[in-house]
């Protein structure tokens, strides 16, 4: 079955999908220089 | 004559065809030393499966016991984690953690692919096959199972291959979207040290920030992120060294001649295998698009430019994609030095794809 206008449907999953990933690797970002700033050798 | 004859069964052209395709994957796995742990066994096990009333597969066929123990449950990607995770060294990441936001970026093929599939096919199997893109076979192999999918056997031929060709995909992907003045950017690096506290907290953090929000991650990210807390807590070498060779090289071996029993004929030789395929290299080519597009954005507002290709490496397949940046950045400029930036950023591709993975599996379970 072909069906073009899932492609139009599913485009909300990109766009959540790729906001959290990045504000996901945001937070790790955060806490990894939090971490470094805390914890110099 | 009769009665040697008696017992032999005439293959039929399909079983023939796989046969070929076992070849060559061998032959890939050999000659072309393509991911030869995998393609090796994947190859060898397509002819076995695909011997006419073949004692590998069926209710009592040791695959098939396999397949039931190791992957239907998702133990065997499982734990083959805990050996990449022991291998990893986070240091470039540690030392320049701004770089993750690549991995982030490098997803895009993931989600592009997902939407492109779901024109063809249901949405489970969309997401499968979107996941190829995670450029990492162990995630793919769990999203696919998690999701029931029909084509694990097509998802895991593609992810693995093209993980091998990423030196064939990326170079033109990434020459179409950068020129040459770009490629030449320098990005000197500074050595910075990483205390060992830093080092320890590093995976637990991460598994615990990836759980919360995407708690079917759990696993995948956890078993990544034990393996580097065994690498990197400094009292446990022994398993360490265990994780990364033995117990990595053991599930290989039965993780290729488990998936194996998915390619039988019928299962394999469809017209959708052919597009999943081709989705996988959609994948593959937008995730790179999607990584380079990223750091051209960032350098239209930043003051330090940063050598775009670098966004490339964000893609999973570790450590080749870092080294072609490093190779394509010395092509444009024999003293531009990359690598320590390409391989930062193609760790934190890891950490993002299984994250991805997390989130396809926490959309669509």
């Amino acid at each position: 079955m072909f069906n073009p206008l899932a492609f139009i449907t599913n485009l909300k999953f990109m766009g959540v999908g790729m906001l959290t990933i990045v504000a996901v690797m945001g937070a790790i970002i955060l806490m990894t220089m939090l971490l470094n700033k805390m914890y110099k050798d | 004559m009769n009665e040697l004859l008696a017992n032999a069964v005439i293959p039929t052209w399909q079983q023939i065809v796989m046969w070929l395709i076992g070849g060559l994957l061998i032959y890939l796995a050999i000659r072309k030393e393509m991911e030869p742990t995998l393609l090796l066994p994947l190859g060898f096990g397509t002819i076995l499966v695909n011997i006419p009333l073949s004692g590998a597969v069926g209710p009592h066929g040791p695959l098939t016991t396999l397949f039931s123990a190791g992957i239907s449950n998702e133990l065997f990607p499982l734990i083959l984690f805990i050996g990449i995770g022991a291998m990893i060294d986070f240091g470039p990441i540690l030392t320049n953690p701004k770089l993750m936001l690549f991995g982030a970026a490098a997803q895009f093929g993931i989600f592009f692919t997902l939407c492109l599939a779901s024109m063809f096919f249901g949405i489970n199997d969309a997401a499968s096959i979107g996941i190829i893109g995670a450029a990492d076979g162990p995630t793919s192999i769990v999203v696919a199972q998690k999701l029931n999918s029909n084509y694990l056997g097509a998802i895991m031929v593609a992810a693995y291959s093209y993980m091998a060709l990423v030196p064939m995909i990326q170079p033109p992907v990434i020459k179409a979207l950068t020129t040459k003045k770009e490629r030449m950017i320098r990005m000197p690096y500074e050595q910075k040290n990483v205390s060992r506290t830093t080092r320890i907290l590093f995976p637990i953090i991460i598994t615990v920030i990836a759980g919360v929000v995407a708690p079917e991650s759990v696993a995948l990210i956890g078993f990544l992120m034990f393996g580097n807390l065994i690498r990197e807590c400094g009292v446990l070498n022994s398993l360490s060294e265990t994780a990364q060779k033995v117990l990595a090289n053991l599930v290989t071996i039965f993780l290729g001649l488990t998936i194996a029993s998915q390619m039988q004929a019928e299962s394999f030789l469809r017209l959708e295998t052919l597009l999943i395929l081709g989705l996988g290299l959609v994948a593959f080519i937008f995730d790179t698009a999607g990584g380079v597009l990223f750091a051209k954005l960032l350098n239209l507002f930043s003051k330090k430019k940063i050598n775009p290709m670098i966004g490339a490496a964000g893609i999973s397949a570790f450590p080749m994609s870092g080294r072609v940046v490093h190779k394509l950045g010395l092509e444009a400029d024999p003293s531009n030095f990359l690598l320590m930036h390409s391989i930062g950023v193609n760790v934190s591709g890891q950490i993002a794809s299984v994250i991805a993975g997390g989130l396809i599996l926490n959309f669509f379970m």
